[in-house]
């Protein structure tokens, strides 16, 4: 993958302010130190295998397949990992990088607090301080998880500018970070923000996609045709992607939320409605009006109810590696339900517009093809939410 | 370009910062007006953005109300051509990267130099990406500026070789806003500036206070001031530009 100065073709790059420019090249230097330390890498896997539960399961899906009717599916389950989602892949990777770095004190943004949950799990078993900032929408929406993240120590910030969403939480958390750089890392969830970010990120999560191959080659003796994850920021989705992207035989599919549709402002699918610019430090694609000012995405997932999209993913799509897919809340939400009643499994409401896709797409597939949708949540934290969106009065 | 070394060459540069369109281009106009007959030097028109993600709290109110309001970069570029058929003194835009980026980086410095608008300051775009834009404003005859902030550290001879117009030397870690105290030792950051090129250097971020300008001012070749005219703008609105009069007197008597 072209990565030459943090570019993915013509994305990324590190649009920031001057105050944080030293900040980030002194995270590259550190990186590019510790990336192949042996050292560090058996203390992080250490920590991936015995405390977060790696590997994750990669499970086929029987009553899930022979409903569906088409290609065989397997569910790649992040949702088993310690804190209940991929994020902890990418959080204990960042967090052991900046207690080599020095830094004494964690800050995060996080949507669904699927992020934030697990920034502050690994900030209280490496004794750190721990600052969560998120969107006051989202703390309404996914009040357990603000409980989740006091519970372990952090603070939470609401924040109220803007829509008071995932937006809101990163530019939030890039101005704390300018204020205060010397002791805090700034632990980014996504593939997105300045250079280094995305490609930190990526290699973290690349752990997803480096087990599916090792999994279905044992299980299958062959690659799957199609890999499927939500796309937010997307993480996972890159995650799940990165080491089949020279396997050309493999469609990469990522799922965006379409929200209420592509067709109303009512949406969060960037690929399908954004258009090329420059934000949170960096080039890629976002839903935006004609004068440049970023739109007011709306998704019912918190957690991909963001206006653009990591600049490798923006890469993949120019170049025809990937395809990109808007899902809506609705086709969401019956996925959410048919997964939990098909296979006993309840995934988080941003992991069920993979699993939307993957309903349309299996059964216009021969049934000796493989799908592999990467669960990237579990879904307790949406429950109230969803059984509201059914019209039931239930509350966390 | 000369217009801004013009406003250096006197004496300490007095730089005030305004959000155009809040609450409204009127008020925006009469604000610059009254900045300028009291003594502003030079002024910062801010391009409002959704997500200003260098501003404090107090600039990201006037973004917003702003942008509320239904300012747009089309009704600013006219109100420019309208304010410089009477005010002379130079103009800069402040705005983020993808305001320009969006309306196309040629068409809008294009714009600039037609309008005369003699720089642009964009905060979200540091050395490493200036390519995407300086080239364009060296065509068109409209200054890039750069910041130098108090963590540059060995960058700050890098940025200032490549300067132009003049140098905005961020005064303080964090977003803008007022500070009861500044910190930083800018004497040094400044004393390197000076090593390497003649283009001023103004600093700003923080300061509010006649005091404080006359400090900043005795440091450096003036001072920037945006959040202490804006906190006018947020409690009087409309009624804003005669107190923002007195106020950018009484800083630059202070100069």
């Amino acid at each position: 993958m072209s990565n030459q100065n943090g570019r993915f073709g013509i994305h990324g790059g590190q649009y920031i302010p001057e105050t944080l420019m030293n900040a980030v090249i002194e995270l590259e230097e550190a990186y590019n130190k510790y990336k192949n330390d042996p050292e560090f890498n058996r203390e992080l896997k250490e920590l991936l295998n015995e405390y977060a539960g790696r590997p994750s399961r990669l499970y086929y899906a029987e009553k899930m397949t022979k409903d569906l009717g088409g290609a065989k599916i397997y569910l790649k389950r992040e949702d088993l990992n310690h804190t209940g989602s991929h994020k902890i892949n990418n959080v204990l990777g960042q967090a052991l990088l900046a207690k080599k770095m020095g830094k004494t004190r964690l800050i995060a943004e996080t949507g669904a607090g699927q992020h934030g949950v697990a920034t502050a799990t690994a900030a209280a078993l490496m004794n750190m301080e721990c600052v969560v900032f998120m969107g006051e929408e989202d703390t309404i929406r996914q009040a357990l998880n603000v409980y989740r993240m006091r519970l372990l120590g952090a603070t939470v910030v609401p924040v109220k500018s803007g829509t008071a969403t995932l937006k809101d939480a990163v530019s939030e958390a890039m101005r704390e970070w300018t204020s205060r750089i010397d002791d805090t890392h700034y632990c980014l969830g996504s593939v997105m923000g300045p250079h280094p970010f995305p490609t930190i990120v990526r290699d973290f999560q690349s752990v997803i996609s480096k087990e599916i191959k090792e999994q279905i080659l044992e299980k299958e003796g062959r690659l799957p045709d199609a890999v499927l994850a939500c796309v937010g920021g997307g993480s996972n989705a890159i995650g799940t992607f990165y080491n089949f992207i020279e396997d050309k035989g493999v469609r990469l599919i990522g799922c965006e939320a379409a929200g209420r549709g592509i067709d109303t402002f009512e949406t969060a699918a960037t690929i399908a409605t954004g258009r090329l610019g420059i934000f949170h430090g960096m080039k890629s694609y976002f839903c935006q009006d004609k004068y440049g000012q970023i739109a007011p995405v709306y998704s019912i997932s918190a957690g991909l109810d963001y206006p653009g999209i990591g600049p490798e993913h923006a890469h993949l799509h120019d170049i025809g590696r990937a395809e990109y897919v808007p899902v809506t809340d609705e086709e969401a939400v019956c996925a959410f339900e048919y997964l939990s009643r098909t296979e006993g499994i309840i995934p988080a409401i941003e992991s069920a517009h993979a699993v939307a896709h993957a309903i349309k797409l299996a059964p216009t597939m021969s049934k000796d093809q493989i799908i592999v949708i990467t669960i990237s949540g579990r879904g307790d934290k949406d429950c109230a939410a969803i059984a509201r969106y059914r019209g039931e009065d239930l509350h966390d | 370009m000369t217009r801004i070394a013009d406003a250096f060459n006197n004496n300490k540069a007095f730089i005030a910062f305004i959000t155009c369109g809040d609450p409204d281009l009127d008020t925006t106009g009469a604000a610059v007006r009254e900045a300028v007959h009291n003594g502003a030097d030079l002024i910062e028109l801010g391009i409002p953005f959704s997500d200003p993600t260098a501003e404090g709290p107090v600039i990201q109110g006037a973004n917003l109300r702003a942008l509320t309001g239904g300012v747009t970069t089309d009704k600013i570029f006219d109100f420019v051509r309208d304010l410089r058929k009477d005010v002379s003194v130079p103009l800069v835009f402040m705005t983020y990267a993808n305001v320009v980026f969006s309306y196309g980086t040629e068409q809008f410095i294009k714009t600039c130099s037609e309008i005369g608008i003699d720089g642009i300051i964009l905060p979200d775009v540091p050395f490493e990406e200036k390519e995407d834009f300086a080239p364009t404003c060296h065509k068109y005859g409209v200054a890039f500026i750069s910041l130098i902030a108090p963590t540059s550290g060995e960058r700050i001879a890098m940025i200032a070789r490549e300067a132009e117009g003049f140098i905005y030397v961020v005064s303080s870690l964090g977003v803008t806003g007022t500070r009861s105290e500044i910190k930083t030792d800018l004497k040094s950051i400044v004393d390197v500036i000076r090593g390497v090129t003649d283009v001023p250097c103004a600093i700003g971020f923080g300061i509010s206070t006649p005091e404080q300008a006359a400090r900043m001012s005795s440091l450096s070749d003036g001072a920037i001031v945006g959040s202490a005219i804006i906190k006018y703008l947020e409690k009087y609105g409309k009624e804003a530009p005669k107190y923002i009069g007195e106020y950018v007197k009484s800083m630059k008597d202070a100069m």
